[in-house]
C-alpha cells in the first residue's frame, strides 16, 4: 500500500499557506447539507465540532462522559505552548518548530510540526477572546513560564488548570452551536465500531450507555478525536474511561496504526501505593520550574529527607544535564529517575520514588509565590499522600501519561481510509517519539480549530451529500456484529472480573513494554498476550444485561480491545530495534546510558495494517525526510 | 480498616430504591473512597451481585464526574475535596458510612448513585460563553486584563460542574454554578459585551430546569470541592437586576 502523506511542495514556512489556497471550499449554502460525525469532545473534538458548526456543517458529536465538559483534556495542568515571544527571550516559530522536532527525537514529520508552530499563536488569541482566564502580569498582559525541553518561556497557563480552562472554552463554543441547532450532542454514548462502505468511512455504531441501545449513525465524514491508549498499562494518569476502542476498531476496518510503541512515561507523578490503586496522579511538569529533583547519594539511605545534608544529595538532572537541569525532556527525566531507583537510591516505602524539593524556591521567592503558582497541585498532593509539600519534599515517580502513536494520517489529518479523519492525541502526527510538555493542548486545538475545518472541506466537496442515510447493508451488518460481541461478553459468566484481567495486562505491559524494553521481554510479552486474551473470552465475569446502564460491560469491551491492541504495541516495539524518545530499547544505548537512535535503519514511521486477530500485522513504512533540521544525537547537556 | 457501608441501590429511574448494607474489611487507610467502592464491587461481582453504579472518570478532582453524598454531605467530610480525592484516613475503623446519590429534582437518578446532570449543560447552552467564532480573535495581548480581575475570573472559572452545590442546598438551587459562569465571564473585558443577555438567559433556563432559589444558606460554598465563593451569587443577582431594568 503506497503511503502518501500529501505534504505540499515548497519551502517549509510556505507549505501550509499555499496548501490552504489550493484546498477546495464548500459554499456556505452547501455546507449545511453535509453531516459530520465527531467522536470525542476533548480539546480536539470540541474545538473541531464547534468550528465546523460555526462554518455551517451539521455536526453530530459523541462522548462517553455524561457531559462534553468532562473529557480528559480537562486534567491537563501545566500549560500551552505558543511562539509569541512576548517575553523577548529569543523565541520564534522556527525555534518552537525545532524544539518540537528535537524533543520528538527526530521521528515526526517536519511539515506537520512546522504548521503546528505557525498555528500556535492563533490558538492563544482565540482562547483569550473566548475568555480563558490566563495568568497575567501586573501590566494586564499575558504571563508565561518555562517547560521541559525549551530554554525560552513560551508556556501560557491558567494556574495548574490550563487544560480545564481551555476545554471549558472549547466546550462552551460547542454548546453555543448546540443552542444554534448545528450540533447534536450525544453524551453517555460510546462508539463501538466504524462503518466502512466500499473502502470509505460512512458512519459509526454506538451504544447508548444509559439504555444499552445499539444504533448506527451515518455522515459524510467521520472524525475521531478519541484520545490515547495509556490505560493499556492499567495504572496511568489517564481518566478511568480512556480507551483505545475507537481507534483500534478503525484499525480493524483498514486504517493504519502508526508508531504504537511511542508511549510517554511522565516523570512527575505521585508514586504507587497499594494493590487496589486505581490510577496514578500527575504532578504538573511546570513544578520543575521551581522544584529540584534529587535522591540521596548513598543507596538505601533511610533518613528523612530534611535530615539529609546538602552534600549527601544527588541533584542528578542538574548534574547530568547542566544546561537544561530539572527541565530536561520527559523521556530523559523519567529514565534518570528509574536509573536512580534501580541503583537502590529510590525513596519512600517502596523505594520507587525520587524527591521533588521546593525548599530552595520557597526560601528564594517566599511560600506565597509558590502558592500562587501551584496551590491546586500542592493541595492535590496533600490530599493523596497526607503529606505537606511546603514542608517535606514531594515524592514522585514516572507513570504512563500520553501516547504519541495513533492512527496514521496524512497532512490533511485524514487516515488512509477516505472520509476518516483523526485529530488530537488519537493521531500520530506531530510529536514523534516524545512529546514536549504543553504541546498536547497546542496540537489538539490546532487540529480542531485551525486545520481540520480547512482540510475536511476539500474532502466532502468532492462528494454528493448523503444526508445521513443508513440503508446500505454494511450498516446493519456492522451493527449486528457489535451487538453480538456485547451479547457474547455477557454470556461467558466466568469467574474473573474485568478489572482483574486489566491489571494483569497492565502489569505485563509495564514490566516488558514500559520504560525500558528488550528483545527478550517483548518476545515474552508477545507469547503471553494471546493466552491472556483466550482466558478473558473464556473466564471473564460480566454481570447484568446489555439493555441497561452497565459499567462492567463498558469496561469489558474496552479491555477486550486492549488485549488485542497490546500485541500490536509490543510487536512495533520489537520491530524498532533502536531507542528514540519514549521508546527505549536496552540494546541500543550510548555508553552513558542515553537513547541511541539508528537513523540509517529506522528513520521512518511504522504504519501497521490489520491482518486478522492473532495474525502478524503488515508493516508499511513512511520514510521521514528532513529538509530543514539536521539529524543529530539529542543533547540536553 | 473495617467499614460498614449503607449504599443506595436503585435499578433505574422508575425503581423506588432502597439502602443495602455491605461490609468492607481489611482496607488500607491510604485507599481512596472510590477505590473502596472498586474493592466492594469486585467482591459483589464475585458473589454474583450487580456491582454499584457510580460516576467517576479522572479521579484527580477536576472532571467533576464523581458525585456521592457521604453521610449526608456531598463529596463527604473533607472540605474542598471531591470524592475521588477523599481518602479513608478521613474515617475511623469500624465506621458506618451512608452513601447516596445527589438528591435534587433537576438531577433524576439513572441508576444507584448515578444521576442525570444534563440540566447544567442546558444552562451553559443558553448563554454560558462568549460568542466568538474561530478565527475572529485579535492578538492575545490586545486585550489587557488587570491581574486582580484575571485572578477573580479564574476563582469563578475553577467550577468543575459537579453539582455538589445543588445537592447541598436545601432548595436544590443551582445559583452557585450559574453565578460562577456569569461572574467568570463578566470579570473579563471580552465577556462584558453580552453580559446582560447572558445573565437573563442563563437564569431563565435555570428556573425552567426545576432548580430552586437561593435563600442564603451558603451550604453550596461549604460543599463546593473548589471552594467557589458565594460572593459570586451576589454578583449575579446584581447583574440580573441591572439587566432586568435596562433591557427593553
Amino acid at each position: 500500500m503506497p503511503l502518501d502523506a500529501k505534504i505540499p511542495s515548497g519551502p517549509l514556512p510556505q507549505k501550509w499557506e499555499r496548501h490552504q489556497f489550493h484546498l477546495k471550499l464548500v459554499t456556505p449554502a452547501n455546507k449545511r447539507k453535509y453531516r459530520i460525525i465527531v467522536v470525542g469532545t476533548g480539546l480536539a473534538g470540541a474545538s473541531a465540532g464547534a468550528s465546523l458548526a460555526e462554518l455551517g456543517y451539521q455536526v453530530e458529536a459523541f462522548c462517553y462522559q455524561d457531559s462534553a465538559r468532562r473529557a480528559h483534556s480537562i486534567a491537563a495542568q501545566g500549560g500551552i505552548n505558543a511562539a509569541k515571544n512576548y517575553p523577548n527571550d529569543g523565541d520564534s516559530i522556527e525555534r518552537l518548530f525545532s524544539d518540537t522536532i528535537k524533543g520528538g527525537d527526530f521521528r515526526s514529520r517536519e511539515a506537520n510540526v512546522y504548521r503546528l508552530a505557525q498555528i500556535s499563536n492563533a490558538i492563544i488569541d482565540q482562547c483569550v477572546a473566548q475568555g480563558i482566564p490566563f495568568a497575567r502580569e501586573y501590566s494586564g498582559y499575558l504571563a508565561t513560564r518555562s517547560f521541559g525541553g525549551a530554554q525560552v518561556s513560551r508556556t501560557f497557563y491558567a494556574r495548574g488548570q490550563t487544560g480545564q480552562q481551555l476545554l471549558l472554552g472549547a466546550y462552551q463554543a460547542l454548546m453555543r452551536q448546540v443552542e444554534a441547532k448545528r450540533v447534536t450532542l450525544h453524551p453517555r454514548t460510546e462508539m463501538l465500531d466504524l462503518v466502512v462502505v466500499d473502502g470509505v468511512a460512512k458512519g459509526i455504531v454506538v451504544r447508548d450507555l444509559v439504555t444499552g441501545n445499539i444504533s448506527v449513525h451515518a455522515a459524510d465524514a467521520v472524525v475521531l478525536a478519541t484520545g490515547g491508549y495509556s490505560n493499556i498499562f492499567y495504572l496511568s494518569t489517564n481518566a478511568k474511561g480512556c480507551n483505545v476502542t475507537a481507534t483500534y476498531r478503525a484499525y480493524k476496518k483498514g486504517a493504519l496504526f502508526a508508531n504504537p510503541c511511542y508511549t510517554q512515561i511522565h516523570p512527575t507523578c505521585i508514586p504507587m501505593t497499594g494493590d487496589y490503586q486505581s490510577k496514578l496522579t500527575l504532578m504538573s511538569e511546570s513544578l520543575r520550574n521551581d522544584g529540584r529533583i534529587w535522591v540521596p547519594k548513598r543507596p538505601r539511605d533511610q533518613r528523612a529527607p530534611n535530615d539529609i545534608p546538602e552534600t549527601e544529595r544527588d541533584y542528578y538532572l542538574e548534574r547530568k544535564y547542566p544546561s537544561y537541569g530539572n527541565l530536561a525532556p520527559r523521556d530523559i527525566a523519567s529514565r534518570s529517575a528509574k536509573a536512580a531507583c534501580d541503583e537502590g537510591r529510590g525513596v519512600g516505602s517502596s523505594g520507587q520514588g525520587v524527591y521533588l524539593d521546593f525548599s530552595d524556591a520557597i526560601k528564594q521567592l517566599g511560600a506565597h509565590v509558590i502558592e500562587e503558582r501551584y496551590s491546586n497541585l500542592f493541595e492535590m498532593y496533600a490530599h493523596i499522600t497526607g503529606e505537606d509539600p511546603y514542608r517535606v519534599p514531594m515524592r514522585i515517580y514516572p507513570a504512563p501519561h500520553y501516547t504519541m502513536g495513533g492512527l496514521w494520517v496524512d497532512y490533511n489529518l485524514m487516515s488512509n481510509v477516505p472520509g476518516l479523519f483523526v485529530i488530537g492525541e488519537a493521531n500520530f502526527s506531530d510529536h514523534g517519539a516524545n512529546r514536549l510538555g504543553a504541546s498536547a493542548l497546542m496540537q489538539g486545538l490546532a487540529d480542531g480549530y485551525f486545520i481540520l475545518p480547512y482540510t475536511i472541506a476539500d474532502y466532502v466537496v468532492r462528494r454528493a451529500p448523503e444526508q445521513g442515510k443508513t440503508d446500505h447493508p454494511e450498516f446493519a451488518k456492522t451493527c449486528a456484529e457489535a451487538s453480538s460481541r456485547t451479547k457474547r461478553l455477557l454470556s461467558i459468566h466466568g469467574k474473573k472480573t474485568v478489572d482483574a484481567f486489566h491489571r494483569e495486562l497492565g502489569k505485563l505491559m509495564w514490566d516488558d513494554c514500559g520504560m525500558s524494553r528488550s528483545e527478550d521481554g517483548l518476545t515474552r510479552a508477545l507469547a503471553c498476550i494471546p493466552s491472556m486474551r483466550e482466558e478473558f473470552w473464556k473466564h471473564v465475569n460480566v454481570l447484568g444485561g446489555g439493555e441497561e446502564f452497565n459499567q462492567a460491560l463498558e469496561r469489558a469491551g474496552r479491555v477486550a480491545d486492549f488485549l488485542e491492541f497490546a500485541e500490536l504495541l509490543c510487536g512495533d516495539a520489537l520491530e524498532r530495534r533502536e531507542s528514540c524518545g519514549g521508546h527505549f530499547r536496552v540494546e541500543s544505548q550510548t555508553p552513558d546510558g542515553e537513547a541511541l537512535r539508528d537513523d540509517t535503519n529506522y528513520c521512518y514511521v511504522s504504519a501497521w495494517e490489520f491482518a486478522g486477530v492473532g495474525q502478524p500485522p503488515r508493516l508499511h513504512k513512511e520514510p521521514l525526510q528532513f529538509e530543514s533540521v539536521q539529524l543529530a544525537q539529542r543533547s540536553y547537556k | 480498616m473495617n467499614l460498614t457501608l449503607r449504599v443506595w441501590r436503585q435499578k433505574d429511574a422508575k425503581d423506588s430504591g432502597r439502602f443495602e448494607v455491605y461490609q468492607a474489611t481489611n482496607i488500607s487507610p491510604d485507599t481512596s473512597f472510590l477505590e473502596l467502592l472498586d474493592v466492594v464491587n469486585e467482591e459483589l461481582t464475585q458473589r454474583g451481585v450487580d456491582p454499584i453504579a457510580f460516576d467517576h472518570d479522572c479521579r484527580e478532582g477536576i472532571c467533576g464526574a464523581c458525585s456521592l453524598t457521604i453521610n449526608g454531605v456531598p463529596h463527604g467530610p473533607q472540605r474542598a475535596t471531591t470524592v475521588c480525592q477523599l481518602h479513608l484516613r478521613q474515617f475511623n475503623d469500624g465506621d458506618t458510612i451512608v452513601i447516596e446519590p445527589w438528591r435534587a429534582k433537576a438531577f433524576p437518578v439513572i441508576k444507584d448513585l448515578v444521576v442525570d446532570r444534563s440540566a447544567f449543560d442546558r444552562i451553559i447552552q443558553a448563554g454560558g460563553y462568549i460568542s466568538v467564532s474561530t478565527g475572529s480573535a485579535p492578538d492575545g495581548n490586545a486585550i489587557p486584563v488587570p491581574k486582580d480581575d484575571a485572578e477573580d475570573a479564574m476563582d469563578a472559572a475553577a467550577c468543575i460542574g459537579c453539582g455538589a452545590c445543588v445537592a447541598a442546598c436545601p432548595n436544590a438551587s443551582a445559583m452557585l454554578f450559574v453565578a460562577a459562569k456569569v461572574a467568570h465571564l463578566e470579570k473579563l473585558p471580552q465577556g462584558k459585551v453580552e453580559q446582560k443577555r447572558r445573565v437573563l438567559k442563563m437564569v431563565e433556563v435555570m428556573d425552567q430546569e426545576g432548580f430552586g432559589n437561593c435563600t442564603n444558606h451558603y451550604e453550596c460554598m461549604a460543599a463546593c470541592p473548589k471552594s467557589i465563593h458565594v460572593k459570586f451569587i451576589a454578583k449575579m443577582n446584581r447583574e440580573y437586576l441591572k439587566a432586568s431594568v435596562s433591557s427593553p
